[in-house]
Formats: C-alpha cells, structure tokens, sequence
C-alpha cells in the first residue's frame, strides 16, 4: 500500500535527515516508526503527505509516486493527526470533523451522515458536541476529535505524529484501546510515529527503528524483541525486552502451549481470577506483585484451571527465547 | 482578599463621586449652554470630528492589515523589521510635528488632519496584525495544510480569524487615540471640536472648552464600547477563552 524506495532527505548540503530507505508497508497495517529524537522518523512521515520535500527516492501510495500528484490534492486523500490535535480554535466541533469534506464540497447530508457516524466511532455524543468548540474539551476529547477529523473523508491511509504523546498514561492507555478497536472496523494503513517502545509493540503490527535517519530494523513487534539486529535496537528495546514480548502473548496461548494446573479446592491460598485475554505481562505482574500465589484463568464463564510464576516462565524459556 | 475589595470599591466610589461632582459643577455653572444655543455649529464640528477619525480609521485599516498579512508571509519574512520601523517611526514623532509636516505638504484643511490621524492609526494595527498572527501555535498551521488546506485557505480560515482578537485590539486602541488626537487639527485648519477647545484655551472660556472636551470625552468612550461590541459580532466564541474541562 505504501512503499518507500531508497528514500533520502538532505537538509542544506550536509545534514542526512533520512538516508537511503527503503519498505514497504501492506494493506490495513499499522507500522510504528520508532527511535530517539531526531533520528528521522517525523521527517520520513512527512515526506509521505509532502509536508517535507524528498530529496531522493521515492514513495508510492497505493502504486502511485506522490510526487507526481498535486501537493493539495494528495493531502486530502491522507489523514493526518499530530501530537497536539492541531484542532482549529475558532471552528465548533463539527467544523473541524468536517474540515477535509468542507474543502473538498460535500454534499450537507452526506457531511451530517458522516459526522454522525465518526463522532460514534471515537465514542463522543454527535449532538453534545455539534456546537462546542476545542477549548471546551479536555485532552483526551479534543484528542479523539483530531483522529474523527483525520478519517473525515475516508482516506485508506492515515498518518499520526505521535498521537497520544501529550495524553495522561491512564487515558492514553484508554485511547489506544479504543483505537485498536476502531481499526478492526475502519482497517486503515496506518503510519504511526512514537518513541516509546511499549506503545509501538502494542500498536504496530510492523515495527520501523530509526537511528540518525537509517532504518535499523523492520519488523513484527515479536521479531524485532527476540531477534534485535543490532547493538541499537538491543539497547532501544531495552534489557527487559523478554518481558516486554511476554505483552505479545495472552493467557489463551500459555494454554495451547502447557496445561494449566487443577483448582485446588484450598480456601486459604490467595487466589485471583483473571481472563484467558489478559496478556501475560499483565498476568506475570499480578504474580509477582503478591497480589496472589496463583491465578484462577475463566474462560467463557467458566474456571479452567490456574496458574503460577513457574508456568510463564516455563512458557517464556520454551517459546518466547 | 475581602479587604482587597473593599479597597477597590472605595476608590471606584470616589472617582464617581469627583466626577459626578464635576458634571453637577459644570452643569449648574451652565457650561455646556452652548452646545444647545449654537447646537448646529456643535454638530458641524461633532460631524467633521467623526468623519476625520472614520476615514483616517478606515484608511489605516486598508492599509495596515494588507501589509501585517503580507510582512507575515514566509517570503517577505525579510521585509518586517524594515515596515515595522517604518510604521515605528510614524509613532515616534510627536503627533503634533506630523500634523506640521503634513501641512507643510498638503496645506491646510481636511486633508492634512486626515493624513496626520492616518499616520498616527499605522502602528497599532500593523503591530496587532503581524503580533497576532505570529503568535498563532505553528501546530495549527501545521494541521491545516497537512490535511490539505490551500496557502490562501489557511490565511483566510485559519490565521485571520485566530488573530481576529489582537487585529480588532489595535484597532480599538487607534480609534481612541485618534478621537482625542484629533482634537489637534483645529492647528491646521481641519475642523473638529477642537476648535471649540482651542478657544477655550486662548479666551479661558470654559464654556467653550468644556463644551469641546467632554464630548470629545464620550465620543472615546462610545467608540471603545462600539468597537468591543463589534469584536463581539466577529471573533469565533472557540476563541474567548474559558474553562477547560478535565477527562
């Protein structure tokens, strides 16, 4: 859907921004471009959208090179959300969702259907928010509305700067749910910037790492922590990066791997009960926070067994190393 | 903070009390007679006063907004130091030495006065342009032509109406400032409720100056309150800011 052929950017006559790269992302992916500041990541977005010339290279959306379309014309048919919405101060909530099919003239029902629909899609009243405008809104909100604006005219490829990087962690966590969710519906291609390495392995199906504008590795989340390339990626994944994959994997999989253990009918030992969705890291953190010796796994309403530290680890050693 | 209050209340209660023992003054010594025994001369010059101050206005506004818009254009970004001195300058010279330059090339009359104020209007405009949409967060600017908005579409939809709030400021302040300067073209032969002001001076009539002073006065006021209700009418409700409410 999208590809990037030997892509470099230059600033003035020495600065390599972005050197010489090159991949491809398929149909409906998020692909998470990870690294440290400055190392190319917003820049190799941007070239995407034309908001920064390519200075070598090129880039295809959808077998088409953007640079032989009109600059305008291409930025309406991508979505775009930064860091701090970029909401327009002086539009009501409506107008700003609607921005792209404004410009591009819609017809008025087709604008009030779509409002409609985006505005229930990021989970905000449609007729609460119709008149009010960005100011009124808290973070997560104006948030929400910035990624309804960025879907208005449907475009098949979206592009995020760091979306959710000015957001709270409790309400981050929130939209990146919601977001995953909108994505099962909407199955966009998505390119996503962050620095944060948690958010990429939780919301990218690909990961691209950046440093000093080379592309280091692309790869799944799962990949990229059980077979870093290089010293870098090690490091930028970091020491826990075992357990950080251990995100990648639910209860649900422990279980296709190993028996859970029988429920003893013991009254007296600490028990939880978690589902056999929740992830194992999330799972491996109650452990060990002492919140219970075992946990009891349900599935479809009923117990199926449970489980103790031994077992994810005996899982992490088998599967995951 | 109930004192700070009770201060502030205090003093407000003064001020109103001098100036309402000034008009009760005024009134009783029967210095506003004037204004209703030579009425028609009153609005005459009340009329040549306002049309002064409109049409300088509305020259200054052509003007200045036009070249705040253009100085703030990526391309003329060089040029803005050179129009802000310039219009820095036309502030800097007593309003008074204008009014004489201007006479010494347009004569005497209307024209010099309006010149003068127009001058004079410049400055606050221009500054409160560029100002205003300079200081328009670049992440907006940034959203807008990412999504696909036209350089023309962005000034108009986006920077104008985001700096309305400052544009129309600097427009309030040059109105004020030139209701009371105007009061100076009496010296070049302009006209205005200067001249009543001016004879009042030279004679110490105060019937005459305060014939032309308070309602020079008011006219200010009323035209402060004027332009603010026009602010009202034009800048977005998103813009005035208030309460933000948390997740």
């Amino acid at each position: 859907m999208i590809k990037f052929d030997q892509v470099t950017k230059v600033y003035g006559d020495k600065v390599k921004a972005v050197d010489n790269v090159s991949f491809d992302v398929p149909e409906g992916n998020i692909v998470v471009f990870l690294g440290p500041s400055g190392c190319g990541k917003t820049t190799t977005l941007r070239m995407v959208n034309r908001l920064e010339t390519i200075t070598d290279g090129k880039i295809f959306v959808n077998g088409t090179d953007v640079n032989s379309l009109n600059e305008i014309e291409l930025r309406r048919k991508i979505g775009y959300v930064i860091q701090h919405n970029g909401l327009f101060p002086n539009m009501t909530i409506e107008d700003n969702v609607m921005a792209v099919p404004n410009l591009i003239g819609w017809d008025r029902k087709k604008k009030a259907d779509r409002y409609k629909y985006l505005m229930d899609l990021v989970g905000l009243n449609p007729d609460e928010y119709r008149k009010r405008y960005p100011h009124e809104l808290s973070g997560g909100q104006q948030q929400r509305v910035g990624i309804a604006r960025a879907m208005a005219a449907d475009p098949p490829v979206m592009l995020m700067d760091e979306p959710f990087g000015a957001l709270d962690p409790v309400i981050r966590t929130r939209i990146q749910n919601e977001f995953l969710q909108i994505q099962q519906e909407v199955k966009k291609t998505i390119l996503f910037v962050s620095h944060d390495i948690d958010e990429a392995i939780k919301m990218g199906d690909a990961i691209a790492i950046f440093q000093n504008g080379k592309l280091m590795q692309y790869d799944s989340p799962s990949e990229l922590l059980a077979h870093p390339k290089n010293e870098f990626v090690r490091e930028f994944v970091g020491k826990d990066r075992a357990l950080k994959s251990l995100s990648l994997h639910t209860v649900e999989d422990l279980i296709s791997e190993r028996m859970l253990r029988k429920l003893d009918g013991n009254e007296n030992s600490n028990k939880k009960t978690i589902s056999v969705e929740t992830n194992l890291r999330d799972a491996l953190s109650i452990l060990l926070n002492q919140e219970a010796d075992q946990l009891v796994v349900q599935a479809n309403n009923k117990l199926v067994g449970a489980m103790k530290i031994d077992d994810v680890e005996a899982y992490l050693h088998q599967h995951i190393k | 903070m109930k004192n700070k209050r009770l201060l502030s209340f205090v003093i407000k209660l003064i001020l109103f009390t001098l100036v309402a023992s000034f008009f009760a003054w005024s009134f009783k010594s029967g210095y506003y007679q004037l204004i209703i025994d030579d009425s028609e001369g009153f609005i005459f010059l009340l009329k040549q006063h306002i049309n002064m101050v409109l049409l300088s206005i509305l020259l200054a506004i052509v003007l200045a907004i036009p070249m705040g818009i253009l100085v703030t254009r990526p391309k003329f970004q060089k040029l803005q130091w050179l129009f802000m001195n310039i219009a820095n300058l036309g502030q800097t010279i007593p309003s008074l030495a204008i009014l004489a330059l201007a006479m010494t090339w347009m004569g005497i009359g209307f024209k010099p006065a309006v010149f003068a104020l127009f001058l004079y209007s410049l400055l606050p405009i221009l500054r409160n342009t560029v100002a205003g949409i300079k200081s328009i967060d670049p992440n907006l600017l940034d959203a807008a032509k990412g999504i696909g908005y036209t350089p023309a579409q962005i000034l108009l939809k986006i920077e104008l109406p985001n700096a309305a709030y400052p544009i129309m400021a600097g427009i309030r302040t040059a109105v004020v400032i030139n209701i009371g300067t105007a009061a100076l073209a009496y010296l070049v032969g302009g006209g205005g409720l200067g001249d009543w002001i001016f004879t009042g001076i030279m004679m110490r009539d105060n019937s005459y100056l305060l014939s032309g002073a308070i309602p020079v006065t008011l006219l200010a006021l009323l035209a402060d309150q004027l332009v603010r209700f026009i602010e009202k009418l034009v800048i977005s409700k998103g813009l005035r800011q208030s309460i933000t409410i948390s997740d």
